[in-house]
């Protein structure tokens, strides 16, 4: 029921919002990128970014300065807003950020597994995994030597243990099978936020379910349109798509039948255009439905 | 009365000084609960947007004062409602202007006590939204306050109407 959540809402969530809209006002604003454009070299971005709310990240930087550096920075910006954000936030916040810093876990296992695959050192690894995805026993993926030690191991104790129910398997590590295991992980990942997210009910229900939805579909495209012309089979990619989203169940039969791009973008038009005539389709879905359409045609072209 | 056994004589053989308590009771408590409520509002987001725009602190403190005056308004009710109490002799305390009285004052009690519940919550609510605007753009701050001010005019009604009551509760005169 709305209208009266103002009564109660600033109890757990009072300190936190004023934070978010203060971190908003810190953004870059339209000036400020007019100015990174004009910049000649990586010092006179440092200048410039040392006027902004990142200033005090860089300013420590020694004279020849990296773009990894620079990324790393202002990456850490956004880790040390996030994790303060962390610490003040109670259930069900708490819960809910945390959701988000799984996606980065997943991400980060795949890399360091594809890594150590490829027999690259551990330590270079784990300084190119994201900050927010960091957990204790990282750096032991690194001896696993199929999926079943990699969850025996180390993935049992992180909150990544329920999402390995359906791609334990004995085989050895791949890149076939981390790129299936990845898209697995993803998969149980978003279907278990989306419940998550349909628990409060309200505006967390109503704004996540259409993000997530998004995030959904754009994975179905994407796994579409990457495993046309490998051996992954039709079911096989059927089973990897998510079970909600706009494309759920009717576009997922259409995209697994897909063989090339142009059938891929004939039946994601098709769907799309559909679904954006659909009286549940909201204006941000639509409008962030236009954004995979201009992937598919670069990919395209 | 009406027969023997009903709800109407029943409240009617409350004493009226039950009434009177607990008319007082509200006057303060709920005034209070609702200055504590609008105050824990403003200052939850006030602390917040503080911490990147400190500027804000000393100008949004106005938020808290027109909350804390809600408190105050229950507090003067209150006293001047005790005032208004007098003891009457045993075979008077049934009597009609008695029950008047204690009436009278318990009315009041709740008028101010629920005027001022809504008065504070209204003034905090507006007053974190002013702290957490007042942080982006300070020009909006004092076009916020006027709301503000509209908002603690509600809380005034209340106190103008309780205290119109309460001069309505005379006790019968104590000689016979």
């Amino acid at each position: 029921m709305y209208g009266f959540e103002a009564l109660t809402f600033n109890i757990h969530g009072g300190y936190l919002e004023a934070i978010v809209r203060g971190h908003r006002s810190g953004l870059l604003t339209a000036a400020d990128y007019n100015n990174l454009c004009q910049c000649e070299t990586l010092d006179d971005i440092k200048m410039h970014l040392s006027a902004t709310e990142y200033g005090p990240y860089l300013q420590n930087e020694p004279s020849p300065l990296h773009t990894t550096t620079i990324v790393e920075k202002c990456t850490l910006k956004l880790v040390d807003e996030y994790k303060h954000m962390l610490c003040q936030a109670t259930e069900p916040l708490s819960t809910f950020l945390e959701y988000i810093t799984y996606g980065h876990m997943i991400d980060n296992v795949v890399l360091i597994v594809t890594g150590t695959l490829h027999e690259r050192d551990v330590q270079e690894l784990l300084e190119k995994c994201h900050p927010l995805g960091m957990f204790d026993s990282i750096a032991t993926l690194a001896v696993a030597q199929n999926m079943h030690e990699l969850y025996r191991l180390v993935l049992v104790d992180t909150p990544l243990a329920p999402y390995f129910s359906e791609c334990i398997t004995s085989e050895d590590l791949d890149d076939m099978n981390i790129e299936i295991m990845r898209n697995t992980l993803y998969k149980a990942y978003l279907e278990d936020f989306y419940k998550f997210c349909q628990k409060p009910g309200g505006a967390t229900a109503e704004i996540m379910s259409d993000l997530l939805a998004f995030e959904a579909d754009r994975r179905a495209v994407n796994i579409t349109i990457n495993s046309i012309g490998t051996e992954l089979t039709r079911d096989d990619r059927r089973k990897l798509y998510s079970n909600f989203g706009l494309l759920y169940p009717y576009g997922h039969e259409e995209l697994a039948a897909c063989e090339d791009i142009d059938q891929c973008v004939c039946h994601y038009l098709f769907q799309a255009k559909e679904i954006c005539r659909s009286p549940s389709a909201s204006p941000s879905v639509i409008g962030s439905y236009a954004i995979p359409w201009e992937m598919l045609m670069s990919w395209h072209s | 009365m009406s027969g023997s056994s009903s709800w109407s004589r029943a409240l009617v053989l409350i004493s009226p000084y039950t009434f009177s308590a607990v008319g007082i009771a509200i006057s303060i408590g709920v005034s209070v609960l609702g200055a504590a409520w609008g105050i824990h509002i403003t200052g939850s987001s006030l602390i917040g947007a503080a911490i990147k725009a400190p500027r804000i602190t000393s100008k949004n403190l106005i938020s808290v004062i027109f909350c804390e005056a809600v408190a105050i308004y229950g507090v003067i009710v209150a006293i001047i409602l005790q005032t208004k109490l007098e003891s009457v002799p045993e075979s008077k305390k049934y009597a009609p202007e008695s029950l008047r009285a204690g009436f009278a004052i318990f009315a009041s009690g709740i008028i101010v006590g629920f005027a001022n519940l809504v008065c504070g919550l209204c003034v905090g609510i507006i007053g974190s939204s002013c702290a957490l605007s007042d942080a982006q753009n300070s020009s909006l701050f004092v076009k916020i306050l006027v709301i503000e001010i509209f908002g603690s005019a509600l809380g005034l009604f209340g106190v103008i109407v309780g205290i119109i009551m309460s001069s309505q509760a005379t006790w019968p005169a104590k000689t016979a």
